[in-house]
């Protein structure tokens, strides 16, 4: 018989790890306040300030004419345009590698363990690792940078604004969907394989249903994001609202800027909208 | 083919931490036989089912199944011999957000190409065949529920008419009375019974409970840490073998005390827990 426990045993965690991630996250934002000259000082010196009135004095009031207006329906919708063909891409592109990229379904786990060597590590290891490495070169660079290079090499306009969303959430959708369909109940899709089921079959009847909630509620979120990006991109000369909000700045007409930032504004807020409204009646 | 549904040789299974799950056990199946496997919880039965499966691969010994050293297959033909195999598990592991159909339907994926099983999942092909296997279950009119809206039971229920649909020539059920209610667990137990004796095929059930094991199978193999403790037809198993099965055990061994007037025959199932017992 064991001694009856007097006191309940205390917790015999002794990790020195909390307070080492803490300690190291004090010397690395000291260091980033350093290094990235944070100085609060210098957004109320003249030069500053005497900017930011010339920028408000020409923003107010903005430019509401109908004829501007008129004019900046086309660059909003090609705004939106981008984000959904683009987004459209990037799971086209994501979805794919994601499934390769997962290790549950590629090559480790209980679903090959009958798997010959051959097979396991050839068909399923090599695809897994090269898709790991084209996601995570994908997702790396930022879709500012990929815009950039698209817009040297298909010109000005939409298109490159598509290709850069498309590529680099590519990347990140195939991160995010790898990490979903890891974290599924295993258990139904042993019960599949263990009937005959192809690795087609595991995912269509196992993998996908179970992950689908998770996978459609990222996915729009994605898509909130790249409406986002897709403003931004233009900037670069990759199309929509941003590439007018480039111009306009360019000519210090600062009363079209806020129009357009105000346009942007309602595009993401519908945008929220609507994907929100999409995700609570496709997750239930 | 022919031989045999099973031959196991020396069979073992150890896992990556160094447990031993199966240690070297041969046995023989006959075809269309069936077998009740018993034994205390962590003796190794699920992993000897996960085995038999062709889920895992054993670390030593070897395994036929009619005939078919199943050891130097091929992707594809360990594939075509887990199609001949259907499997019952103690945890109803369906998709829960897939209707009942789909989980019914999934019996065919082994047959299935794979544009048919995805056109499938947008319309249902074979729709009265899942029909018929639910009503042979006793839930027909479960046939377009979503799944996760039934009951424990009834889970079960569609995981059996899954199996149905699969039609395999042998039938492994790993505990799979163990979360439903006693008259259900027979039902359940008669059910498979009847439908590999009706279609010749050969039946292994891994059962918490003696008394269902001792009642509806004429063969039981009894397994204790890993091993073949008997092998016995239901007529030689004594009541001293089943204590020294489950000595030491003594969650199990409680199984074994049955109340005055012997009004118990489903076993453990019908025990209340500690502290309900009113």
């Amino acid at each position: 018989m064991a001694e009856p426990v007097a006191h309940f045993p205390a917790s015999t965690s002794k990790s020195a790890f909390p307070y080492l991630l803490g300690a190291g996250f004090l010397v690395v934002l000291a260091g980033s306040l350093c290094t990235a000259q944070v100085d609060p000082r210098r957004l109320l010196e003249g030069d500053a300030l005497a900017n930011a009135a010339r920028f408000l004095r020409g923003a107010f009031p903005p430019d509401l004419s109908s004829e501007f207006l008129g004019h900046m329906m086309r660059p909003a919708i090609e705004t939106i345009q981008i984000s959904v063909v683009g987004t459209l891409f990037a799971v086209l592109i994501g979805l794919p590698l994601g499934l390769l990229a997962t290790s549950s379904l590629a090559w480790s786990g209980v679903l090959h363990e009958r798997r010959a060597a051959m097979g396991r590590w050839v068909l399923g290891f090599v695809p897994y690792a090269v898709a790991r490495g084209l996601l995570s070169v994908f997702r790396s660079v930022p879709e500012y940078v990929w815009a950039f290079m698209f817009v040297r090499a298909v010109g000005l306009g939409a298109f490159p604004g598509v290709l850069a969303i498309g590529v680099a959430y590519g990347g990140i959708l195939g991160k995010v969907y790898s990490e979903i369909l890891e974290g599924v109940n295993p258990r139904p899709l042993e019960t599949l394989h263990a009937g005959g089921a192809s690795r087609l079959g595991v995912v269509l009847y196992g993998l996908i249903p179970q992950a689908l909630p998770s996978l459609v509620s990222y996915t729009l979120y994605r898509w909130e994001c790249a409406i986002r990006a897709s403003a931004i991109l233009g900037l670069v000369g990759a199309g929509g609202l941003g590439q007018q909000i480039e111009l306009s700045m360019r000519f210090f007409k600062f009363d079209e800027v806020v129009t357009l930032l105000g346009m942007l504004f309602c595009l993401v807020g519908a945008v929220d909208f609507v994907s929100g409204r999409l995700r609570a009646r496709l997750t239930r | 083919m022919s031989g045999p549904a099973y031959e196991l040789h020396e069979l073992r299974k150890v896992f990556a931490d160094g447990t031993v799950a199966v240690d070297e056990i041969s046995l023989t199946v006959g075809a269309g036989e069936q077998i009740a496997v018993i034994g205390p919880s962590g003796a190794g039965k699920t992993t000897l089912f996960r085995l038999l499966n062709l889920t895992l691969r054993p670390t030593s010994g070897w395994l036929r199944i009619a005939g078919v050293d199943v050891g130097g297959l091929s992707d594809q033909a360990l594939r075509g011999q887990r199609q001949r195999i259907g499997t019952i598990y103690q945890q109803q592991n369906l998709v829960g957000r897939l209707r009942v159909v789909h989980n019914v339907l999934a019996g065919n994926l082994g047959r299935w190409s794979p544009g048919r099983a995805l056109a499938s999942l947008w319309r249902p092909r074979e729709a009265a065949a899942a029909w018929r296997a639910l009503a042979q279950v006793g839930i027909p009119e479960k046939l377009y529920a979503r799944t996760d809206e039934l009951s424990g039971g009834q889970q079960q229920r569609v995981a059996l008419a899954r199996v149905l649909i699969q039609d395999p020539a042998i039938i492994l059920a790993d505990e799979p009375v163990s979360s439903v209610d006693p008259s259900l667990a027979i039902t359940i137990v008669t059910l498979l019974r009847d439908v590999a004796h009706e279609s010749r095929k050969t039946l292994l059930m891994n059962l918490h409970s003696v008394d269902l094991a001792l009642r509806y199978f004429p063969r039981i193999v009894g397994v204790r840490d890993g091993r073949i403790h008997f092998d016995l037809s239901r007529e030689q198993v004594t009541e001293e073998l089943l204590r020294g099965l489950y000595a030491g055990h003594r969650d199990d061994e409680l199984q074994l005390e049955r109340p005055p007037g012997g009004l118990d025959p489903f076993g453990r199932a019908c025990r209340p827990l500690p502290g309900f017992d009113k």
